[in-house]
């Protein structure tokens, strides 16, 4: 995309009937560092890539444990994440505290889609710079959903969003048609394998990513680095005896983390 | 700060809830009382709630009223997501508990005693709140005089999984005491039934009253003290 006269304010339509800013919110969305989420009927796995600055530094946290049945991933600017994850408890625990019952996913989405959707249409405000991944149960089953910061949202069986989160996709759309009766620990591994993809020739290492599952009777919780580890060793396990068919070659392996995880 | 506690006017008296087979069954009569007058004797005191759930309410008529408006109102939003999910009868309850009790922290209670109950996915719920925010569930609840006089019939007599049948004739024994006893019941009475397949509110009817008993003809026998 390339500066134009009509990309200054959120509130200026293009001839084409575009809004820049709205693009370029999503740009910082597909700038972020990679994140997943893949679902069965009976449970959904988030997974991010988490790179840190520098080795002295933390890595950021890019997945929310919303409530009990709802986690979130994010891609993006992960300040505008992390306001809107406060938002999404909040939500979540008034609903609790009225209705003595967990608010189903799909409003809270709905809910989500629209607060970011008044951000495209106020003069003194911006887009948030954050695409979520929110995975969530409800009574209707598990659910996946990518909430935009255009102010869509689309239900999903499995995607990925960030940085090189198209080779993370390749994969999981080949894959995907497995998924719906997979068990929690192959929906796991595939998770892993997705968020390989996007590391292009790099280690994958428990400490570079973070998994998260939730599912029927369990309620989200974010797996040590420990359980993490033992995944990825099953995971090469696998790829030695089955002999190196999912892999694909890199031509030029890059090492760099990736860009603006601001 | 204002205190804004007041009197009730017009008050329904009992009302009567228990889990049965195949859901739930409400029974209360359709008496309002001005004070000691028995001034309206047509008042449908027991309401359907959404898909899910029933609505029994004793005390203040007017309240129950405006209680009615509320669920309209969180019934119509909860229709307008039009997403496949619906309010069912513990978070309709829960609902109303919060305003209960909120309106009683603001002394300005809403003067009721109320009874939900309702059928969700095969889920069986039954619970009571009353104007001071009180609320529990049970297999069996009843509202005021129906506490003292029903409840220990029920808890004798009530078991898991009755017939619809031996249900009503349970509900109606409850009935039977409360109108020979509560001097504001009326004998002409409703009884409301919720299933998963849905609610139904039941004409009015009346109780076949005895009132020969031997007891009755010298009530204060054996009342030391008493005329």
């Amino acid at each position: 995309m390339f500066r134009n006269q009509y990309d200054t304010d959120v509130t200026t339509w293009s001839p084409a009937g575009r809004l820049f800013q709205v693009e370029y919110a999503m740009e910082a969305v597909k700038q972020g560092s990679a994140a997943i989420g893949l679902r069965s009927k009976t449970h959904v796995v988030l997974a991010s890539v988490n790179k840190s600055n520098s080795d002295l530094s933390s890595h950021q946290r890019k997945i929310f444990k919303i409530d009990d049945h709802i986690g979130v991933a994010i891609a993006g600017l992960t300040a505008d994440g992390r306001v809107l994850s406060r938002y999404l408890r909040s939500e979540c625990i008034n609903h609790s505290f009225t209705y003595e019952s967990p608010l189903p996913v799909g409003r809270l989405v709905v809910q989500l889609a629209d607060k970011a959707q008044v951000c495209t249409q106020r003069s003194w405000k911006r887009p948030y710079g954050v695409g979520l991944l929110v995975a969530g149960l409800d009574e209707s089953g598990a659910h996946l959903y990518y909430n935009c910061p255009s102010g869509n949202y689309f239900e999903y069986q499995a995607f990925a969003i960030g940085s090189r989160s198209q080779a993370a996709k390749t994969y999981l759309e080949r894959k995907f048609e497995s998924f719906t009766a997979a068990s929690r620990e192959d929906l796991i591994k595939d998770a892993l394998f997705a968020i390989k993809e996007t590391l292009q020739g790099e280690k994958l290492t428990s400490s570079i990513c973070t998994v998260a599952v939730l599912g029927v009777g369990e309620p989200f919780c974010i797996l040590d680095q420990k359980t993490v580890h033992e995944y990825i060793e099953a995971l090469e396990l696998k790829e030695e005896e089955a002999g190196d068919q999912g892999a694909t070659m890199q031509e030029d392996p890059s090492s760099e983390a990736a860009p603006m995880d601001i | 700060m204002l205190v804004l506690i007041r009197y009730p006017y017009v008050t329904g008296t009992s009302v009567v809830g228990i889990k049965y087979k195949d859901g739930i069954l409400l029974a209360a009569d359709t008496g309002a009382s001005y004070g000691s007058t028995l001034r309206y004797k047509s008042v449908e005191r027991i309401k359907a709630i959404g898909k899910h759930s029933l609505l029994g309410a004793s005390g203040e008529i007017s309240d129950f009223q405006e209680i009615l408006r509320y669920l309209d109102e969180l019934i119509i939003y909860d229709d307008m997501w039009d997403d496949g999910n619906s309010l069912g009868p513990k978070e309709v309850h829960n609902y109303l508990t919060r305003v209960m009790y909120n309106r009683r922290n603001k002394f300005n209670p809403l003067w009721n005693s109320l009874v939900l109950g309702g059928v969700k996915n095969g889920e069986k719920y039954l619970g009571t709140v009353n104007m001071i925010g009180v609320h529990y569930e049970d297999n069996h609840v009843a509202t005021g005089f129906g506490n003292h006089l029903a409840r220990p019939i029920l808890r004798d007599e009530w078991k898991e999984d009755m017939s619809f049948e031996d249900a009503v004739k349970l509900l109606e024994k409850c009935m039977l005491v409360l109108l020979y006893r509560d001097r504001s019941a009326i004998n002409k009475m409703q009884i409301a039934k919720i299933t998963e397949e849905g609610t139904t509110v039941y004409p009015p009817y009346s109780l076949k009253t005895f009132w020969g008993f031997s007891a009755f003809a010298n009530p204060t026998k054996g009342a030391e003290g008493s005329w």
